[in-house]
């Protein structure tokens, strides 16, 4: 998806007034609340007319206040997911997850209801009303309805934000799952920074109406390490194996890690804060915390008070973060062996 | 009581006559008025609220000899549009659902809107978004979701209709057999010696159908929360 964005709206005192292009399948938007994240997709998806600009989506000019091009949202196929799942109330769920496919030209009908219905097992709903839906079963199929009117975009506005943690990590399999399954680019608003590095590869981040900075999820990780208690997040997926007691044991790349709120699923999220974790130059003889890991310090970096430490660990990447006396007492330097010490319960499971 | 002559029979099927296609006549415009208003940005919005409302804080007569003025002989539209087709409104039961609809209109645009209005915005979106133009979704997203509210403006106009005097009996007059409705029959009776009973009853049968139009609206709206 190639999107190019270049535009003018007064809203009152508010002004949306932006230029940028985005290269990519899973951008990201990223932003404090009522920084404009909302408006700015509504002005690309059509909902709302910016005062002027233009809007390019691939090669199609979708706006353009000098030519006088404004193709109705209707014709923009750009799919959206909203906050709260807004399904029609006076449509049984098959009736909603058809409302789009019906009027898609039959060209663009790649995606055809059986296969969506399989990727987010919602087959067992769809003759039911959607008054009676859970939350989560409401949210699977406005993404469903979203998906199959077989958009060349997809817009999701905060789409998880209304959903308490563990429904949130159950969603996001079935949203994530069903864009790869059926190749469609999207957009993904969220003012939460671990959304974001699960569900995109780029971000775009909004600050008062406007498209600040482009950058990598790294970056963004390490820009707002400094100003989160926990610091950099660890995002760690891991592979489960076994249970010992209270104690679970998770596979991370060949090594196993030892967690306490662990689950018996066979594969979870865990975050890990850098500030959790503890380094040592040498191998400590006894420790209680459960895992220790041999590392191999890949960087050292600024985070505000604090320095970050880049960790490779048997092929996986981690960071810790500690206090610069800490890092001249250790002589900790690029490419030494260190050993990182996390405890059991320093794990908080996703989901 | 209850003897009624051929004519109060003709005034009663008149009554409900008028009022039904007087509210079926308003339906369409009321739905468009409603829409615009609720969804519509425009010069002159506040304008077409007043004169659509006027008619709910003006008195009947006046409207009535208005529509008089409107529609005679001498009037803008009874000279340029009607007489040319040769259309005789005035004083014929045509008239009176003229007046029936100008009188009953505001309450079925307020009805209409306000069911409109708890439609939330955003399933609005989602249709377009979805790939239906404006017409699809007024038709698949507004209009079902603001039945309710048509039902409603539509009994309550109907109701009104019923009982509307003032008016007709300016534009229709009160012929019997021909413009009498039955709050025109009873005003002939209260005005003629030893009319009381044949009055009283014309008022149990208005009561009746009154009654009657309440309990089938409260049907519907029960029958509608059921399907919800």
């Amino acid at each position: 998806m190639d999107l190019r964005v270049s535009v003018q709206k007064r809203f009152g005192t508010f002004t949306i007034d932006t230029n940028f292009n985005v290269e990519g399948e899973r951008i990201g938007l990223f932003g404090p609340s009522g920084s404009g994240k909302s408006t700015l997709v509504g002005l690309i998806a059509g909902l709302y007319h910016p005062d002027s600009g233009a809007v390019f989506l691939d090669d199609a000019e979708i706006f353009n206040s000098e030519k006088r091009v404004n193709v109705p949202v209707e014709h923009r196929r750009i799919g959206m997911v909203f906050q709260r799942p807004h399904l029609f109330p006076h449509l049984s769920v098959r009736g909603n997850l058809l409302y789009g496919y019906r009027r898609c030209e039959h060209k663009d009908r790649k995606i055809k209801l059986d296969s969506l219905v399989e990727v987010l097992q919602i087959g067992h709903l769809l003759h039911r009303g959607v008054r009676n839906l859970s939350g989560g079963e409401k949210q699977r199929v406005a993404i469903g309805r979203a998906v199959l009117s077989n958009p060349r975009l997809l817009v999701m506005d905060e789409p998880l934000s209304a959903l308490d943690d563990s429904l949130k990590f159950q969603i996001i399999p079935f949203l994530k799952g069903a864009c790869e399954t059926f190749n469609i680019p999207y957009l993904f608003i969220s003012h939460s920074l671990t959304e974001m590095r699960i569900m995109t590869d780029k971000v775009l981040r909004v600050v008062e109406g406007r498209v600040a900075s482009q950058m990598s999820l790294e970056q963004l990780a390490r820009a707002y390490m400094g100003e989160s208690k926990a610091g950099y997040i660890n995002l760690l997926k891991l592979r489960s194996l076994d249970r010992l007691g209270n104690l679970y044991v998770y596979d991370w790349g060949g090594q196993r890690l030892f967690i306490s709120g662990g689950s018996d699923l066979p594969e979870a999220f865990f975050e890990l804060p850098s500030t959790d974790i503890i380094l040592f130059k040498r191998h400590p003889e006894a420790i209680s915390a459960r895992n220790l890991l041999q590392c191999r310090v890949t960087d050292i970096f600024e985070t505000g008070h604090r320095l970050g430490v880049e960790l490779e660990c048997s092929g996986q990447r981690l960071v810790a973060e500690v206090v610069r006396q800490a890092v001249e007492e250790l002589g900790i330097t690029k490419e030494n062996e260190v050993y990182a010490a996390i405890k059991a319960t320093a794990f908080r499971r996703l989901g | 009581m209850f003897g009624f002559t051929h004519t109060d029979y003709l005034a009663m099927l008149l009554s409900v006559r008028v009022a039904v296609v007087a509210t079926l006549l308003s339906l369409p415009f009321g739905f468009a008025v409603a829409y615009l208003m609720t969804y519509r940005k425009f010069r002159g919005k506040v304008i077409l609220d007043v004169i659509v409302n006027l008619p709910l804080t003006l008195p009947p007569v006046v409207i009535g000899y208005l529509l008089l003025l409107l529609l005679g002989q001498q009037g803008f539209i009874g000279k340029m549009v009607l007489q040319p087709l040769g259309i005789k409104l005035i004083f014929t039961w045509k008239a009176a659902v003229v007046a029936t609809a100008v009188v009953g209109f505001p309450l079925m645009v307020r009805s209409i809107r306000t069911g409109m209005e708890t439609i939330d915005v955003r399933l609005i979106q989602a249709s377009r978004t979805l790939g239906a133009g404006w017409f699809d979704t007024i038709a698949t997203v507004i209009a079902p979701l603001a039945m309710r509210g048509i039902i409603a403006g539509s009994v309550l106009m109907f109701a009104r209709g019923l009982g509307e005097f003032g008016a007709t009996i300016i534009v229709a007059g009160n012929i019997p057999g021909v413009t009498q409705t039955i709050p025109l029959a009873i005003y002939d009776y209260v005005n003629t010696p030893r009319g009381d009973a044949m009055a009283l009853s014309l008022c149990v049968v208005s009561i009746s159908i009154s009654v009657a139009m309440l309990i089938f609206h409260e049907w519907l709206g029960r029958r509608m929360a059921r399907s919800d």
